[in-house]
């Protein structure tokens, strides 16, 4: 029992993405409704966004600016220093999600203009009455 | 000029992509021969690039400058120089001989078609040139992102097709992307050279283990290997031709690259065959897929939709040839990618040529075509013999190889159901031909024609139909060249 309580909650970071990651998983597949499905993808890209945020996280660190002396000799110890990659890794990850959002919106209102109905049971009825 | 030749292969397009997209502003007839000069000079500068891999084995650059593993490097060997070349001459022919399909389908949309071929250009060669991770995560996502807006651009379910990719599609973005991270944990570096120095000492972690599998689930999707396969029938299927005949052959083709790179630079063969063991259950099921693409593509009453199916089965090929882990098959593989490619787009290509004409791909109107289309029809029937894997064309060849090495493994399974999808791939294509050498032609539109008139596509589209079919002869007859000079180095310095 206490064993796992030290795996829940040293490593609580990874759970809540583990969580989020099937909830977003669990409305790509099971909603019917188009636009919950995209917002089901979109959590699901947001939890690995944090997983990656969190994995560049340190106690007592802080942000990676050195401060400039005037002798050149600055002693940069690295665990007084979050890691920073990670972070910049996921702005150009959220870009990417961002855009996925976009194109995703754009192609839910050619559905929505040609079947008039964002229902995924619906549209696929009227596709096979085609 | 010479060293930034792997870095110009994908600026070009992208630089082309946001010239062409103004050009339509300007004046639409723009468009076309602005992106065939992108288009055209990315081709170039990776057929030169290929012939200095040829010479010299590897090329390396450095984006900016930056020392790599901090920054961004292109690595460019054998493998990669191959396939970005294949690649980009392919999307090329396609641009030209697809012309005529895009004025019928997307009058109005000339710029943003061609802006978006462009940038999944970009996208395309940047995966198979990166050696980065996460690089090629992005680049993964340029590409996606525009084969979407490509598939969505067709008429009919085509927007719901293309949501639906796009659903399966960025899940599986996503699980590639986590698989990197478990990487980055483990490593601390993203550059695949660096990161397979590392590696070694961790083959015991599991959380190595749980990258390794993150990273081939995702890939698995994007290619639509068997089980993961539903998204692109329908999403191939109902794309406009111009698009079908670009995304189809190339995409599918770049991910099997991508496992291929994963396997033999990143995590290692001894990793994967002989750590994980998983070479034995991949080539069930690669055998697997093969029968399911080629039972369901027996199944279907439309061109387009059987060549889908058709691709489903041929992943199956690639996938179970990378896994059969020896020397045979992991060269049936790749020469694979490279055959594969050439023969979808013949096929796509002619596909196209006929819809142009009779503005359908059901089996049912294909009655007389042999008469009223001989040169495409021709055309079809050497994709069709190659596909089936006749000699003297390429497909016979990687064929071989990936019999030879299912043999040489003991996986008579394979071995098996690469002989039962030739059966039915020769079922399937003497069907088509003789529903369309045999019975008149009816014409659906009533224009009046008489059925002996030969009215085949204009010669821009059949000139590069020509000239990728008479590609499928040659690839088969040089071989044994692009084998022992480019296939088997990369495959004996990895061990093979």
């Amino acid at each position: 029992m206490s064993d796992l309580v030290v795996a829940l909650v040293g490593k609580y970071n990874y759970w809540l993405c583990v969580v989020l990651m099937m909830i977003g998983l669990y409305a790509v597949i099971a909603k019917k409704n188009l636009i919950k499905k995209l917002v089901g993808m979109n959590i699901f890209q947001t939890s690995i966004i944090l997983f990656y945020v969190s994995i560049g996280c340190k106690k007592g660190a802080t942000i990676p600016i050195l401060e400039h002396r005037a002798d050149h000799s600055v002693l940069v110890d690295a665990t007084h220093y979050i890691n920073p990659l990670p972070h910049v890794l996921m702005l150009t990850a959220i870009v990417v999600s961002v855009s996925t959002f976009g194109v995703a919106l754009a192609l839910a209102l050619k559905v929505y203009r040609k079947h008039k109905t964002l229902e995924e049971d619906e549209i696929l009825m009227q596709l096979r009455s085609e | 000029m010479i060293e930034h030749y792997p870095a110009l292969i994908v600026v070009l397009p992208l630089l082309f992509a946001f010239v062409v997209s103004g050009a339509a502003w300007i004046r639409k007839s723009l468009c076309f021969p602005l992106a065939v000069i992108g288009m055209g000079l990315s081709a170039l500068f990776s057929l030169l690039l290929l012939v200095q891999v040829a010479a010299t084995g590897l090329v390396e650059y450095r984006l900016g400058g930056w020392e790599t593993p901090w920054g961004i490097g292109y690595h460019v060997d054998y493998l990669n120089g191959l396939v970005v070349a294949v690649v980009t001459v392919l999307a090329f022919v396609n641009m030209i001989a697809t012309r005529k399909n895009v004025i019928q389908e997307t009058p109005e949309k000339a710029g943003a078609f061609y802006s978006l071929y462009l940038l999944f250009i970009v996208g395309l060669t940047g995966i198979l040139l990166t050696g980065d991770l996460f690089n090629l995560y992005v680049l993964l996502e340029v590409a996606s992102l525009t084969s979407y807006a490509l598939i969505g651009m067709g008429s009919g379910r085509a927007p719901m097709s293309s949501l639906n990719y796009l659903f399966v599609g960025t899940v599986g973005g996503c699980f590639y992307l986590l698989g990197v991270g478990y990487l980055y944990i483990m490593t601390g570096s993203l550059n695949m050279v660096d990161v397979a120095t590392l590696l070694p000492q961790l083959f015991n972690s599991s959380a190595i283990v749980m990258a390794f599998i993150f990273c081939m689930v995702g890939v698995s999707i994007k290619m639509a290997f068997f089980p993961l396969h539903m998204w692109l029938p329908n999403a191939y299927g109902s794309a406009p031709t111009a698009s079908a005949g670009l995304i189809a052959p190339l995409m599918t083709k770049v991910m099997v690259y991508v496992l291929i790179r994963l396997i033999l630079t990143v995590f290692s063969v001894d990793f994967a065959f002989v750590v994980l063991k998983m070479g034995d259950p991949m080539v069930w099921l690669s055998s697997l897929a093969i029968v399911a693409g080629a039972v369901f593509a027996l199944a279907q009453k439309n061109l387009k939709r059987m060549f889908c199916y058709i691709i489903v089965s041929e992943i199956g090929y690639m996938m179970g040839g990378a896994w059969l882990g020896n020397n045979a098959g992991m060269t049936g593989a790749i020469l694979h990618i490279l055959n594969d490619a050439i023969m979808t787009l013949c096929l796509f290509l002619c596909a196209g040529s006929i819809f142009y004409r009779i503005g359908g791909l059901d089996l049912d109107r294909l009655k007389g075509l042999f008469r009223k289309m001989p040169v495409t029809m021709a055309c079809f029937v050497t994709g069709a013999l190659s596909i089936i894997g006749v000699p003297p064309t390429c497909g016979f060849f990687s064929k071989w190889y990936l019999i030879s090495g299912g043999l040489a493994a003991g996986q008579y399974g394979f071995v098996a159901a690469l002989l039962f999808s030739s059966l039915v791939n020769a079922i399937l294509f003497f069907r088509v031909i003789e529903i369309s050498y045999y019975g008149d032609f009816e014409d659906h539109h009533g224009h009046g024609s008489s059925p002996e008139a030969i009215m085949d596509s204009p010669a821009s589209m059949l000139v590069p139909l020509l000239i990728v079919s008479l590609g499928l002869i040659v690839v088969g007859f040089y071989t044994g060249g692009i084998v022992s000079h480019l296939i088997n180095p990369i495959l004996l310095k990895q061990g093979f």
